[in-house]
């Protein structure tokens, strides 16, 4: 692999864990109560820092800075899978069946990345990882506890709805893994779906992207 | 469900309560705790009780009714003793090294 397959590999990642930071910031201050709102938004900003650390190590790569590839560029260029796209809330089911996928999926792609032969890219997914732990821990406390209540269906159809966008965020050789795991835990095999894929953007992107940028567009080339 | 949360800032001190939390279960209590309390390292170990789980205990306490005073050390100083302790302390350690060059000379005494 050349060094700049790595540094795109790597932006994919660093994109999705900005707009889900920054879709999952969304709860903050509206959570279903003080304490998930505080865990949900240091969440968010946990995610928001491993983009930052990607970023990072894709600028040296690519011969720029994490704050240009976070922000300078046009919306075309972003490499996000459509579901950390959508706006969910204010629907927690929803926001939850992402989150569970999403964590779900990320553990399968960083704990590939861990294996990777640049050791940059090892030692940074070795220290994701280690957040992402609770991430995890805290998508299954939920994800069980919306399946074992009065919501059950509410959640189940949000998952269902939300399940081709999860295929979308990884890789073909890696949707397998994902599919087992998610048939486990809803203790049924996985609806047959297209993987809704990155490279398109859904009609949520847009609008964030443009609330992302705005203060960075204010004043060009301003030193924050 | 309100929880108690109990919190050790080192290794060896006593536990002290840190707060409350409300969860619905001890999983979410868990997290809750690990996540106000414990991710600014700001504790080597954490407790966590549901509230229901505390019991107050009523008085009346067992106080004093009698004029015991001279039970309480409380009144007698004992920073003088100390000090002389010390300086004794010292004046002997500083006569034990004066008499050997090292560890080695000592070893060779014994």
């Amino acid at each position: 692999m050349s060094d700049n397959s790595v540094a795109e590999e790597i932006l994919e990642l660093a994109d999705d864990e900005l707009l889900i930071g920054w879709r999952d910031s969304e709860w903050t201050g509206i959570a279903p109560f003080l304490e998930e709102d505080v865990a949900f938004s240091s969440i968010a900003q946990g995610e928001i820092g491993h983009a930052r650390a990607l970023y990072e190590l894709a600028a040296r790569e690519l011969g720029t800075d994490a704050d240009a590839l976070a922000f300078d560029r046009e919306p075309g260029e972003y490499r996000s899978s459509p579901l950390v796209e959508l706006q969910l809330v204010p629907d927690w089911a929803r926001t939850i069946a992402r989150h569970w996928l999403y964590e779900t999926a990320d553990a399968i792609r960083v704990a590939a990345l861990k294996e990777s032969s640049s050791p940059e890219v090892a030692g940074l997914a070795a220290k994701i990882e280690r957040e992402e732990a609770y991430h995890r821990m805290h998508a299954d406390m939920w994800a069980e506890r919306l399946r074992e209540s009065s919501e059950r269906e509410r959640f189940e159809a949000a998952v269902a709805e939300l399940w081709p966008y999860s295929l979308g965020i990884l890789p073909d050789s890696q949707r397998d893994e994902f599919r087992a795991k998610v048939c486990e835990t809803l203790g049924r095999s996985t609806p047959a779906a297209d993987p809704i894929e990155r490279g398109g953007h859904t009609d949520d992107f847009l609008p964030l992207w443009e609330e992302m940028t705005s203060v960075r567009r204010s004043v060009a080339g301003a030193s924050w | 469900m309100i929880w108690e949360v109990f919190r050790q800032e080192r290794e060896g001190q006593p536990f002290q309560h840190g707060g409350s939390l409300e969860a619905p279960n001890l999983e979410f209590a868990e997290a809750y705790a690990r996540e106000f309390y414990g991710r600014r390292n700001e504790s080597v170990a954490l407790w966590i009780v549901p509230r229901d789980a505390v019991r107050e205990v009523g008085e009346p306490y067992v106080a004093d009714v009698f004029d015991r005073d001279y039970r309480r050390v409380d009144g007698y100083s004992i920073k003088v003793k100390l000090k002389e302790a010390r300086e004794i302390a010292a004046k002997s350690a500083g006569a034990l090294s004066a008499e050997g060059s090292g560890p080695d000379a000592r070893a060779g005494a014994e």
